[in-house]
């Protein structure tokens, strides 16, 4: 890759690394979470709706902030994680993982959600009164019916996380090869005296990233629909 | 044998649903009447897709549903498998794998007709590597059919299987649900609102209005009834169950017998000894004091007038006839009556164009004994 450094390089790759462990991280509790919000009734359903989209609304630097309380290294979460396990979150790969895991925990949802709302319950009932008890129709109906908004939500939120900025930089700070992401890369190139070539290739490298993602999820969304018989 | 007794309110507005009744171990057992009189409702409850707020449903003996005993056995362990008006067929798998999706699933020790035996039998050979989008609405719901047999039920429960379909179509489908209930060895509860399907397919009938039972018995029993609402029916009267008897193709005729005597029709395409069933409608069966002679109407038949029914809101009577044991229903005005002098107890001629069974509908050709005549002695 002769028109990109090193560095630039390692941003790329590092924002690629970032966005799908902060995918597969959230992929399973959002599926559950979305499961409970479109078809569970119980008391409180409407506070965790709230809560799950509170990054939609709350300045990513907030978010930043509570994880680093949650789980820096003295945190209510950080510090049993490093004392038993030795995991520590704050400055690493792994903490940018969570801290972008969290900002598009909204958008997985909201698509699996869809995805969700748009199976029919008549399906699944005619599977239970063919003898499938209810994992084996969520296995068999509900999951392959939902997984274009599955699969929507991930493309979405992996192309989202490619650029999380506010609650990475303050959870895991701006470290080359560590936690330095895309975004990250192209602020820290605006803020060197000229730097603006690094800053327009980097962006240029940003965009043409989200755009495929995009579009990718709209082709595989398409062929699913047509293997679901949706024409 | 299926035994029901469900009681279920329905929000503020909504009706209150109170019914109980029993179904033979095989048959057809149809629940008939109105939209919105509950029909559907029994039905998800026998299910497990609904839980009434009070009842018991029992089959063979074991309780699916007893909210005194607090049983309520989950759906996928009842083992009724249901036909829904909209097919409902998995969308993202195959024809087959549809049809056997509930085979799978079946107890091992479950007996039921093959796989093979069911898409013979249903016509659907051809379908099989097929997806459900690309099939016609009867076409998906002949394949309904096959997976809710193939499910190995202890109980098919169909919710007007063909009622999302046309003319073309429910006639196409028709006939497969005749071969399906005559393949089944169990019970088969069936819903509608269409009188021609209850003729067609059901041997009992669980007749309902407004989340009540009005009344259950044999079809052909409760068609001969004045007192339900059957009876104001353009299509009222009795249905009768015969017996292709011969064909006589010099004058054009053939003969159905029935329990007590035999009508005359015009030529048919059945093979002497199967079954037939018609409905023999009120406003086509006329009477007469003595025997009519110089007349053209082939079917003049001794009977015993046994009651005489006003039509309320007419001017209009229902007289029930017996010939033999078999119940006819004749129509007449309120002046025949009088000017016959017609009282119960009077020996009638009963006399029915042989042209009037055109509309009747036969059972399919080459049908199964009936089933009384099936179980053992």
């Amino acid at each position: 890759m002769g028109w990109l450094s090193l560095e630039e390089w390692q941003a790329v790759r590092l924002s690629l690394d970032v966005a799908t462990r902060s995918v597969l991280l959230s992929l399973v509790p959002a599926v559950a979470i979305a499961w409970l919000l479109a078809r569970g009734r119980f008391p409180g359903r409407m506070l965790l709706d709230a809560l799950v989209h509170l990054p939609l609304v709350v300045p990513p630097v907030v978010i930043g902030w509570g994880l680093l309380m949650l789980f820096g290294i003295r945190g209510p979460i950080g510090e049993p994680l490093y004392e038993w396990f030795g995991i520590r979150l704050v400055f690493t790969t792994g903490g940018a993982a969570l801290a972008t895991a969290v900002m598009s925990f909204p958008l997985i949802v909201r698509a699996v959600r869809l995805g969700l709302e748009n199976v029919d319950p008549g399906l699944e009932a005619a599977a239970a009164t063919l003898g499938a008890g209810r994992l084996d129709r969520f296995v068999t109906v509900t999951l392959p019916l939902m997984s274009p908004g599955i699969l929507a939500g991930a493309v979405t939120a992996f192309a989202a996380g490619l650029g999380e900025f506010g609650a990475v930089i303050t959870f895991v700070s701006n470290i080359p090869g560590q936690t330095q992401t895309l975004p990250l890369a192209i602020y820290n190139a605006t803020q060197v005296p000229g730097g603006e070539a690094m800053a327009a290739r980097l962006a240029l490298v940003s965009f043409t990233l989200a755009i495929s993602g995009l579009l990718l999820a709209e082709v595989i969304a398409r062929r699913m629909h047509l293997a679901l018989g949706r024409g | 044998m299926l035994e029901v007794a469900l009681r279920h309110r329905f929000g503020e507005q909504g009706f209150d649903l109170d019914i109980a009744f029993t179904a033979p171990g095989t048959g057809v057992t149809a629940i008939f009447g109105p939209s919105g009189c509950g029909k559907s409702t029994i039905l998800a409850a026998i299910a497990g897709l609904l839980r009434p707020q009070s009842g018991r449903v029992a089959l063979g003996g074991l309780a699916l549903l007893d909210t005194e005993r607090r049983v309520f056995l989950p759906p996928e362990d009842r083992r009724c498998a249901v036909v829904f008006q909209d097919a409902r067929l998995f969308p993202h798998l195959s024809v087959e794998t549809n049809l056997r999706y509930g085979l799978r699933r079946a107890p091992a020790v479950a007996a039921g007709p093959g796989f093979e035996e069911v898409v013979a039998l249903l016509g659907i050979g051809h379908l099989l590597a097929r997806r459900p989008g690309k099939l016609s609405g009867g076409e998906r719901q002949r394949v309904a059919l096959g997976r809710a047999l193939l499910a190995r039920p202890r109980l098919l429960l169909m919710d007007e299987p063909l009622a999302a379909l046309d003319a073309a179509r429910r006639a196409e489908v028709l006939p497969f649900l005749a071969r399906l209930r005559d393949a089944a060895a169990i019970p088969i509860l069936y819903v509608t609102h269409a009188l021609d399907e209850v003729d067609a397919l059901a041997d009992r009938l669980v007749l309902m209005a407004a989340g009540r039972v009005l009344a259950e018995g044999a079809v052909e029993e409760l068609s001969a009834r004045t007192d339900l609402p059957l009876a104001s029916r353009r299509d009222a009267g009795a249905l009768i169950a015969c017996r292709v008897v011969a064909h006589d193709r010099e004058r054009g005729l053939t003969r159905l017998e029935f329990d007590g005597g035999s009508f005359l029709v015009p030529l048919r395409e059945a093979p002497p000894g199967s079954q037939a069933r018609i409905r023999l409608r009120a406003r086509d069966v006329a009477v007469a004091t003595e025997p009519p002679r110089g007349i053209s109407t082939q079917n003049v038949l001794p009977a015993n007038l046994v009651a005489i029914e006003a039509v309320t809101g007419s001017q209009e009577a229902f007289l029930q006839l017996a010939i033999g044991p078999t119940l006819l229903l004749a129509r007449v005005t309120r002046d025949s009556v009088a000017r016959l002098g017609l009282a119960p107890g009077m020996a009638l001629w009963a006399v029915i164009k042989a042209v009037t069974f055109d509309h009747a509908g036969l059972r399919p050709a080459g049908d199964r004994p009936r089933h009384d005549a099936m179980e053992a002695p």
